[in-house]
């Protein structure tokens, strides 16, 4: 086996040995669960005319348009789940300067790029791994309670599947964005500081600010999370609240290579600002 | 059997921003020997250790095992095992996972580490976290991960510290048994006591600079011998000294002479009809040497 190959698979034992995977993967589930089970029921009982839009008072400009429902629940997964796998990035680089394990893993591994490559592939389908259980989650429970108020949930479609494997593919390219990250902010405790304002709160205002105008909404596309919706192809942020502007998104293929361009230049960067610096 | 190698260091300097923590230093370590590197805190053993394992990048010179670099080792931990601090572990994993993480990176055999934890007598806590690990036991888990690959050349940063005095007795004839089997035994210290019974050679630096190396007895040439001499009348005493011309100062249990023959300075009482209390060799010689070349750097 190659110096290559084993640093992948003890990136992996380093990974699966400690219980962060499991916890984040278990509150990831929860969560999306909740949020597609209680939102699938919310729109498809307004559709099927279960709910009375006009009951809550705030009219039904909520609403999604017919048919559109299906895909924005599953998107669930990635539009609000990807926190967790950058979290989970972030959190496999920054533990190894925070817990000084770096000494034993350049002794092991004494070529640092290649030690930072295994992480990148690991972590990339660990986090495809928690795209999956978001999915579970998203169109498991989605789709069930969609089916129990007579909405068809799409399962039969192809594009519900292509949105299936891109979310996969989305999940996987943000927990290397995580490990680049991790890498540019060593600082475990800045690192996830800026993680959860990043994708919480900055990024969805700049969002939502930046449609007003076209040339910022032109500019908001590459937002990585704008980039990742569009890899996706449906997102609460797209599907919604759009008012008046053109949605303005990048095809899925940009949305995908703009993910990956922030995934290389972090850690390209974090290679140079502390991976390959004196351990001490 | 693993062959030790020969470490070389030649001209290493490292400098923090305008600090030299490192200055030109140049010396070799043999294998067979446990080789005491020794100086006080801040002297740059730490950061002198780590550029040899690759760890820190030198500002000039180079550190090679039998001529190659550590990041060139074809099988580094194989060749070189090296315990640095007692903390560089993940305190959820347990001390079998944290050995298995490094022993997968290496492609060593997973069968090596109950061996190996069974070796520094961790075997009864293979599977316990090592959050819950006293310091004493975070170095024998370090001890553990040298010895993974079984290499012929052992670094070991103050690996005594933190250990109770069993531990410490077990970890001098570990050294001494190393050494034995043919292995290169290069081990750190700020204390020559600690390693006095174990080293056959020593470096001393201080500041950076190497201040003296040399086989362990080569330090006695630099101690100024002395003998602890006390008499009931103190004074008596001072005064035959006096007259005998034997240079002495007041110590704590007695007047200490600058002599190396006992019976000289007994000679001097009996002659002067002096009746002694105590007469003996100064013991801490070695010691005393060893804070007189880095305290010597001090004054440079």
């Amino acid at each position: 086996m190659t110096t290559f190959a084993r640093a992948v698979e003890a990136e992996f034992a380093k990974l699966l040995t400690t219980r962060m995977w499991w916890i984040l993967a278990l509150v990831l589930f929860g969560y999306i669960g909740m949020l597609a089970g209680g939102l699938a029921a919310l729109f498809a009982g307004i559709q099927s005319g279960a709910i009375d839009p006009s009951a809550g008072g705030t009219g039904g400009q909520g609403a999604p348009p017919l048919g559109s429902v299906p895909p924005l629940i599953y998107s669930f997964a990635s539009s609000v789940g990807y926190v967790f796998p950058v979290l989970l990035g972030a959190l496999a680089t920054t533990g190894e300067f925070r817990h000084q394990t770096l000494t034993p893993t350049f002794l092991a591994t004494p070529r640092r790029a290649g030690v930072l490559g295994a992480k990148t592939v690991t972590l990339f389908v660990v986090g495809a791994g928690l795209g999956v259980v978001a999915l579970l989650a998203s169109v498991g429970i989605g789709a069930l309670v969609m089916n129990a108020f007579g909405v068809d949930p799409l399962l039969t479609d192809p594009d519900t599947w292509t949105l299936v494997g891109r979310t996969v593919l989305t999940m996987g390219l943000w927990a290397t964005i995580g490990v680049g990250l991790g890498a540019l902010v060593p600082s475990q405790v800045a690192s996830i500081v800026i993680v959860l304002a990043f994708t919480q709160f900055v990024e969805p205002l700049l969002r939502l600010a930046s449609s007003f105008l076209d040339w910022t909404a032109q500019i908001a596309q590459f937002l990585p999370g704008a980039a990742s919706d569009a890899l996706v192809g449906a997102s609460i942020f797209t599907g919604l609240g759009q008012s008046g502007a053109a949605v303005v998104a990048l095809d899925w293929w940009q949305g995908g290579l703009v993910l990956l361009a922030y995934a290389v230049a972090a850690t390209i960067g974090g290679y140079f600002i502390s991976w390959k610096r004196d351990v001490t | 059997m693993p062959v030790g190698a020969v470490i070389e260091f030649s001209n290493i300097t490292k400098t923090f921003g305008p600090v030299k923590a490192v200055d030109d230093l140049s010396f070799t370590v043999q294998p067979g020997r446990v080789t005491g590197f020794l100086g006080p805190n801040g002297a740059g053993k730490t950061t002198t250790l780590r550029i040899l394992l690759g760890l820190v990048a030198a500002t000039h010179g180079t550190a090679t095992f039998g001529g190659i670099r550590y990041r060139d080792l074809p099988k580094p931990l194989e060749t070189v095992g090296a315990a640095l601090e007692a903390a560089s572990f993940h305190p959820g994993r347990t001390a079998r996972r944290h050995l298995d993480v490094y022993a997968i990176a290496a492609g060593l055999p997973s069968g090596r580490i109950m061996t190996v934890l069974e070796n520094v007598g961790l075997g009864a806590f293979a599977d316990r976290r090592v959050g819950g690990f006293s310091l004493g036991m975070r170095q024998r888990l370090g001890l553990a991960f040298t010895l993974l690959g079984d290499p012929g050349v052992l670094v070991l940063d103050e690996p005594i510290n933190g250990l109770d005095p069993e531990g410490i007795k077990w970890i001098r004839s570990f050294l001494r048994d190393m050494a034995a089997e043919g292995r290169t035994v290069l081990v750190s210290s700020h204390l020559l006591s600690e390693v006095q019974q174990s080293v056959d050679d020593v470096i001393i630096i201080a500041k950076g600079s190497l201040v003296h190396r040399g086989p362990l007895s080569s330090l006695d040439a630099h101690a100024t011998p002395h003998i602890v001499v006390d008499a009931p009348d103190r004074d008596a005493l001072a005064a035959a000294l006096r007259a005998a011309d034997v240079p002495f100062t007041l110590g704590r249990t007695g007047l200490i002479a600058v002599s190396d023959d006992p019976g000289l300075i007994g000679h001097i009482a009996f002659t002067a009809g002096v009746e002694l209390s105590t007469l003996h060799r100064q013991k801490s010689g070695l010691e005393e040497s060893f804070l007189a070349l880095v305290n010597g750097a001090d004054s440079l």
